[in-house]
């Protein structure tokens, strides 16, 4: 019966929804177009003539192969110091961030744990008050929590966001009876935690690991913040200093150069090199994660 | 065991707190480190947010620091620039609310009538992608491709007529290119939840609109539309609330001496006269007054929701 009307359906597209397919098709390339196109750009322009790059125009590819740029950013110390403590605070940080959060989101996704409603409200209510910029940093400053390796880590342990997402995961995607049967064969709440609802929810924790993750790997805010040394500058703190704060030009990357023709050619070439070495990480990582991104994103409301 | 066959006779409901909160301790020992952090990290500091009312001295501490009411209060609303401060803030977050907001839904949608599994994850795979862009490098872009000299844009500009425009160092600009890289870098990553909650969709709904004989188009509004709405009411209460904390991140990469005037905003000028100049007190009375602001306004959209249409964060 059902079969029939499925092949009955498939027949009877009409013509207004040709139309719509095509036109849905067609927007779409056109979008993904937009989107990728910057993108490339910078790729081309890393390693093209930066005289052919400031001459304007579109680059469809790279002309007048010139990578003199990646010489000189493979041998920039500074670079790689920002790119070896972001990675450092990245894992770290998002090993914290896990450690506090996923325990958490499930203990809150438990029906039967007393409590849970006023706990949730207390920190639901963090993500829309907060004291502010200046007693954090007074409070961190006290507690030790600058220009060291844990200012990066701990002021940054919980996004209560990612918890809530957490919980609704747990909630939605763990059945009560497979507590209950667990529990009736003498399981205990840590071991059902660790060996069955941390397994099963897979997609998510890929996905609020990603989050944390870039999280740390992109934020400069916090670092300028709570960071003077600059040797325990993260990649995007560098980054700043470097094309926007003084542009490279004026930076040592371009020194050795004595003939100023040569600093700014390639300075200008730097500039997109530098953006395709700190973008590289992440742009290849994501899209192994990717099949996780829609399964592991579920926000129902915050009422509990 | 015959403990353990008692308490599972037992409804949870009707033990004694005591017992049921002795039953489940494994549980709060996987809340606490959470527990523990908000604490020291979010409601220390809302303690702390007293300064405004302070005069804060570094030797005195937080709790030491002798009151002094409303000064830093007065001495904000009198600043000269305090209007331009918050109509920046404002206008930036409202501009960039309602031209962000409604486009991941669409590309959702959009995205969610492809037949084609490859086109479908291609398409996907390309528009995440700026999402993986740091503000920092975002910037970086802005500014080498918008270059009156030299940038691709400009050149297009002149391509078709105009004259070039001097995009990152022109007031009347810099909303415009704040919203919409905002929208190039995360249309593609807010498109997610909405996909999210298409795929949730019983598909017997589309079944029985398509034997009625609706098309694609009737299909969106009628079935797509209704069925995202609460998401759509949720990630909207959760903007209101981001409203006056509108990133500060990418508008103080933007800012130079040229756009300050519009690019301006609270967040920044908090850093700036509280960090950088080092005015504890007035930079808390500026941060505190943001706080209530915003939440004033995710507890309005909250209520008018939750009276409308019966979706609310609480």
């Amino acid at each position: 019966m059902k079969k029939r009307n499925n092949r009955g359906i498939a027949v009877r597209e009409t013509a207004a929804d040709r139309v719509f397919n095509i036109v849905n098709i067609t927007l779409l390339a056109i979008i993904a177009l937009i989107v990728l196109y910057p993108l490339y750009f910078v790729v081309c322009a890393s390693f093209t003539d930066p005289m052919v790059v400031n001459q304007g125009g579109l680059l469809l590819y790279p002309v007048k192969w010139y990578a003199q740029g990646y010489h000189k950013i493979f041998a920039f110390k500074q670079l790689w110091s920002g790119y070896s403590n972001s990675l450092i605070y990245m894992v770290l940080g998002t090993t914290v961030n896990m450690v506090i959060t996923i325990p958490c989101a499930y203990a809150v996704s438990r029906k039967d744990f007393v409590g849970r409603g006023v706990l949730l409200k207390i920190f639901a209510f963090t993500m829309f008050f907060s004291g502010g910029l200046i007693p954090s940093y007074l409070i961190n400053s006290k507690l030790g929590l600058r220009d060291n390796l844990w200012a990066m880590i701990i002021p940054t342990g919980l996004s209560v966001w990612n918890m809530i997402i957490a919980r609704t995961f747990f909630e939605t995607s763990l059945p009560s009876e497979l507590l209950d049967a667990a529990h009736i064969d003498g399981c205990n709440d840590f071991r059902f935690f660790f060996q069955i609802a941390l397994p099963l929810s897979k997609a998510m924790l890929a996905v609020i690991v990603l989050y944390y993750a870039v999280g740390h790997w992109n934020g400069y805010f916090h670092a300028m913040i709570y960071l003077n040394k600059e040797s325990k500058f993260p990649l995007q703190l560098v980054l700043r200093n470097l094309l926007i704060v003084n542009q490279v030009t004026s930076s040592s990357m371009t020194d050795d150069l004595l003939n100023r023709a040569d600093k700014i050619r390639i300075a200008e070439q730097l500039k997109y090199g530098i953006i395709v070495v700190a973008s590289v990480p992440l742009l290849v990582l994501y899209p192994f994660l990717q099949k996780y991104f829609t399964k592991g994103v579920l926000v129902g409301s915050i009422k509990g | 065991m015959s403990e353990l066959l008692n308490t599972s006779k037992l409804k949870p409901e009707s033990m004694p707190l005591w017992r049921r909160l002795a039953r489940s301790w494994q549980l709060y020992v996987l809340a606490l480190p959470a527990v523990i952090w908000i604490i020291v990290f979010a409601y220390a500091p809302m303690y702390g947010v007293q300064i405004a009312f302070k005069e804060y001295k570094v030797n005195l501490g937080i709790t030491g620091s002798p009151w002094i009411g409303l000064k830093y209060f007065n001495q904000l609303f009198s600043l000269p620039n305090f209007k331009t401060l918050v109509m920046n803030t404002l206008l930036l977050s409202v501009y960039s609310l309602l031209w962000s907001f409604p486009v991941p839904i669409l590309l959702a949608l959009m995205l969610n009538q492809v037949k084609s599994k490859g086109y479908k994850k291609f398409v996907q795979t390309v528009t995440y992608a700026p999402y993986f862009i740091s503000t920092v490098v975002l910037v970086s872009m802005l500014n080498v491709f918008l270059t009156p000299s030299s940038g691709w844009v400009n050149k297009i500009v002149e391509a078709m007529g105009g004259k070039a425009i001097t995009f990152m160092g022109d007031p009347k600009w810099f909303r415009t290119v704040y919203i919409t890289s905002g929208i190039w870098q995360g249309a593609g990553w807010g498109a997610i939840i909405y996909l999210a909650a298409l795929g949730g969709i019983d598909p017997a709904l589309y079944e029985a609109a398509m034997m009625d004989g609706a098309t694609r188009m009737q299909q969106i509004i009628h079935i797509d539309l209704p069925c995202i709405l609460p998401t759509v009411v949720i990630m909207l209460i959760m903007n209101m609330g981001g409203i006056m904390n509108v990133g500060y991140e990418k508008s103080y990469l933007m800012q130079n001496s040229l756009n300050i005037t519009v690019s301006e905003i609270i967040s920044t000028y908090t850093y700036k006269i509280g960090l950088l100049n080092a005015k504890y007190s007035f930079s808390t009375a500026v941060g505190l007054l943001n706080s209530v602001v915003s939440f004033i306004l995710v507890a309005a959209a909250n209520y008018i929701s939750r009276r409308v249409t019966e979706t609310s964060l609480w």
